[in-house]
């Protein structure tokens, strides 16, 4: 199963809370390098704690086997940016490089200056309080923060969660593109089953335990969903 | 003489200006009724000192220890800091300190008095403020971090815990200096009020806390002159000219 491309391997992972409540059982799975794996599942199902888990951010049973020398990048799931927070995005953004070019380059790939505008990027964006912008636009930062060092690997928590429908599929045709661009595996969790199918190479379906993992085109059928959501989903296959 | 104004003046600057700018990142991290309530703890370690015959600031920058490491734990454990739990065990440390410390060195223990100071304490002050500047100017990154978010921080290597004590044990050096300029009642506002009147009118991070250090340096030096000036206890003087700034901020809220 696991060769020299596989980037992370997860053994009987497991995860308790201090309540003896088990939010994760019993999860094995790897990712090859340049994958794409989606994870799916109800709310409480476990999807952050699992990022958290990988992330070696909470204590965990099982084994987490990351390749050695990777560069992780993760963005956790929505959180809240006080709009009082003094802190502006270009400083926010020099948190992770100095240099001035490759910020605005990289600003701009996930599409922050309008129309490529640079100046309206420079004078306005980057000037402003990060708590200051919209929804959407600190989810683009943020993509932007966790690529600008050029990780091996990135973790994404919702990565369009505030974004509206147009917005999300810039957002997922700029992570393609930037994986196109680059040598980049990413691990990410979504609630959009059309966008697991179009995106992801593998999909983990996750109810605190496994409930179904392997190709999307093969795994996610409305058995599958059924048990994963528990009743009727309104979906539809798409034909590739 | 050297126990001149200029010195108080001096004294009293440099300590607003290391104050105001560890300061800004306590408002930042809510701590702002931390802050405040953490200086009466000082007055046990004070009166204590008093009573066995060492310098006041070793008991109160003791006692803060003791209660930054009350603070940190409960930090560690459960995300905020548990204000009630602060809030009632601060105030227990006041109430036993008031009865502790004796009588004639009450008053100054409680306002301050910065007319006593000497040479040795200003090359102290000047010392501890150019380190505190120094370090806060390093853990600034990773203070901000976990402020956007814990996991952002954590996952991008900042040992948050082991910094936080760092930063906490940075404050109990500030809180203890500030005593002789503010007293133990009013030391809290001193690191509080200056950062709050920056961030009404600050964009960046660098702004914010760069004025939050002006505005605390400014509190004490008018604080000081005026009292001078009209032969009053320094302290509250100093609290309220910081009170003025934040007002005048509040027109310029952005």
């Amino acid at each position: 199963m696991a060769n020299q491309e596989t980037v992370l391997t997860v053994e009987n992972l497991g995860v308790k809370f201090e309540d003896d409540n088990e939010v994760l059982k019993d999860l094995s799975f790897f990712v090859q390098k340049e994958d794409v794996l989606a994870i799916v599942g109800p709310n409480g199902s476990g999807k952050s704690v699992l990022f958290r888990a990988l992330m070696g951010l909470i204590r965990h049973s099982g084994k987490i086997n990351w390749a050695e020398g990777l560069k992780i990048s993760y963005v956790p799931q929505k959180f809240h940016i006080d709009a009082e927070l003094p802190l502006s995005v270009w400083e926010f953004m020099k948190f992770k490089t100095k240099n001035r070019t490759k910020i605005i380059e990289v600003l701009k790939a996930v599409g922050l200056a309008e129309h490529h505008d640079e100046h309206h990027l420079v004078s306005h964006i980057l000037k402003k309080r990060l708590g200051w912008l919209s929804g959407g636009q600190i989810q683009r930062v943020l993509i932007a923060w966790s690529i600008i060092d050029n990780p091996d690997v990135i973790l994404f928590d919702e990565p369009t969660s505030g974004i509206d429908v147009g917005g999300e599929e810039t957002i997922y045709n700029l992570l393609k593109k930037v994986k196109e661009e680059r040598t980049l595996t990413i691990i990410l969790i979504s609630h959009d089953l059309n966008i697991v199918y179009k995106y992801a190479d593998s999909v983990i379906c996750l109810n605190k335990k496994m409930v179904c993992y392997g190709r999307p085109s093969e795994v996610l059928d409305p058995a599958a969903l059924a048990k994963l959501y528990g009743g009727e989903t309104a979906f539809y296959k798409h034909e590739h | 003489m050297i126990n001149s104004l200029y010195l108080q003046l001096l004294v009293g600057t440099l300590i607003g200006l290391g104050s105001g700018y560890i300061g800004s990142f306590m408002v930042l991290r809510r701590m702002s009724l931390v802050g405040d309530a953490l200086s009466h703890v000082a007055l046990p370690g004070i009166a204590v000192a008093l009573l066995i015959g060492i310098n006041p600031f070793i008991g109160a920058f003791a006692a803060l220890v003791v209660a930054i490491l009350g603070i940190w734990a409960l930090e560690k454990k459960t995300e905020l800091p548990s204000e009630t739990l602060v809030g009632i065990f601060f105030t227990l440390s006041l109430a036993l300190g008031l009865l502790l410390t004796p009588e004639p060195e009450l008053l100054e223990a409680l306002f301050g008095n910065i007319s006593k100071i000497n040479i040795i304490d200003a090359a102290l002050t000047g010392i501890f403020t150019v380190f505190i500047f120094m370090a806060i100017r390093r853990l600034a990154k990773g203070l901000m971090l976990s402020i956007v978010s814990k996991d952002l921080a954590k996952s991008v290597r900042i040992p948050v815990d082991k910094m936080n004590l760092i930063f906490l044990l940075l404050v109990a050096v500030v809180v203890a200096l500030g005593l002789k300029v503010a007293g133990t009642l009013l030391m809290g506002s001193l690191v509080i009020i200056p950062a709050a009147a920056s961030k009404n009118i600050s964009v960046s991070l660098s702004r914010y806390t760069a004025t939050a250090a002006v505005f605390g340096g400014l509190s004490a030096f008018s604080g000081i002159w005026v009292a001078n000036y009209f032969n009053i206890v320094p302290g509250p003087i100093v609290v309220l000219a910081g009170g003025i700034v934040f007002l005048v901020t509040l027109l310029f809220k952005k």
